[in-house]
């Protein structure tokens, strides 16, 4: 039976993957920014740690979708998927290989339990997906994880509810524990946190309610759930509702513990944030 | 959470600075973002940097949106429906970071802005609603 044994999340700003792909991590601006990533670099590679699948929610920012197809909740079926060129080129990464037959028995599952996922054959990943991937593992010649990618439209309104998000992982949980393979399965949510991408109130950053959207992670998810995206946006910024999507993640964990976390301010015109949870019983 | 729908979107008009991509932008802005995405193809930005006038012909945008693409007036954008995730392709093209595109519609130097960045940045204090005034 898979199981799924952790929940990471992370936020995943562009200029992380700028990072590392131009080499610059050792640099006094980016080295705050790395230094988090290095106890879960070492707790992911012991082979206990070590997953065989990464369910990885993301959003597309408008590089596989334009406006002409706008998905709720979408999952990526493929084989494979590339690196997408956001108009600077493709990030220099490996292919994403998914686990295929784990991804459409979660899409089964999940239109069966009434979620009515999209079903995605062919696209191309962005930074959402690959910025948490280098993150975390680096720069290996090929990821050393499967992963399915699942995608939440973030960016036209209205979006899912946090509590929609929370129970769609409820809901992935349920599907993984029914897949009849032996797999360490991870589910990482990305994105966030504090930030505002637009107009003269970008560069807002709330550090004081972004620390207690991550106490509560383990402290009281039945808060968390229930944060309207109103508050989102007044209080952490107009692009902050990425944490919806930390939502899905923390959905699918049972008393999660938290083992390590990383807060830092500034990467770009963001709040960085990441948090490594411990699936409990 | 909201479900009145009217009452979900009343609610975004009270953040200061902040303009939510709403269906309505989305619907006033469909082919200005869909004019950003054709920019994720190398071709495409070749041509549209060589003569942006020309490459803009074809696009069924407005004069407005038109006016504003090429004075990169972002804020201007985002009133007339473009979302900052498509417009990203228009800065990218132009070599521009999200920090350095994003300053623009601050009315700050990008120094000014990162020096913000660097000291924590924009606190939400008074700009959370116009209303209240918090």
């Amino acid at each position: 039976m898979a199981k799924i044994t952790a929940g990471v999340a992370t936020s995943h700003v562009p200029l992380i993957g700028v990072g590392i792909d131009q080499g610059k991590c050792d640099e006094p601006y980016f080295k705050p920014i790395f230094a988090g990533y290095d106890w879960t670099k070492e707790w992911i590679a012991k082979p206990e740690n070590k997953p065989d699948v990464v369910i990885l929610v993301y959003n597309d920012h408008a590089s596989a979708f334009g406006q002409e197809i706008i998905p709720t909740f979408a999952i990526g079926c493929a084989e494979e998927f590339t690196s997408a060129d956001e108009g600077w080129g493709p990030r220099p990464v490996p292919k994403i290989k998914n686990h295929s037959d784990l991804a459409w028995h979660i899409a089964e599952n999940l239109i069966l339990d009434e979620f009515d996922m999209t079903i995605i054959n062919e696209m191309d990943v962005d930074h959402g997906l690959t910025v948490p991937l280098s993150a975390i593992f680096g720069q290996p010649d090929a990821w050393p994880a499967l992963i399915v990618p699942i995608m939440i439209n973030v960016v036209t309104y209205p979006i899912a509810s946090g509590d929609r998000c929370f129970r769609l992982g409820q809901s992935i949980k349920r599907a993984v524990e029914r897949f009849p393979s032996d797999l360490n399965v991870q589910i990482w949510g990305t994105g966030g946190m504090s930030h505002q991408l637009q107009g003269p109130r970008a560069g807002l950053i709330n550090q004081k309610w972004d620390q207690t959207f991550l106490d509560d992670l383990t402290a009281d998810p039945e808060r968390l759930r229930q944060i309207p995206h109103i508050e989102y946006l007044r209080e952490a910024g107009s692009e902050g509702i990425e944490l919806v999507m930390w939502l899905v993640m923390l959905g699918a964990l049972t008393n999660p513990k938290e083992l390590h976390r990383h807060y830092h301010v500034p990467a770009s015109n963001t709040a960085l944030g990441h948090i490594v949870l411990e699936n409990g019983k | 959470m909201e479900r009145n729908n009217q009452d979900y979107k009343a609610a975004f008009g009270d953040i200061p600075g902040t303009l939510v991509f709403t269906a309505e932008r989305a619907r006033k802005g469909y082919w200005l973002n869909q004019f950003c995405m054709s920019l994720m193809k190398p071709e495409n930005r070749k041509r549209w940097l060589a003569n942006e006038q020309d490459y803009l012909r074809d696009w069924k945008i407005t004069a407005e949106q038109k006016a504003a693409l090429l004075a990169r007036d972002y804020n201007q954008l985002l009133a007339l429906g473009g979302n900052i995730y498509y417009l990203a392709k228009v800065f990218s093209t132009d070599g521009l970071s999200f920090v350095q595109a994003v300053s623009t519609m601050t009315g700050m130097t990008v120094e000014d802005y990162q020096a913000m960045m660097a000291a924590g940045g924009r606190s939400p204090d008074g700009v959370r609603s116009i209303k209240e005034g918090k």
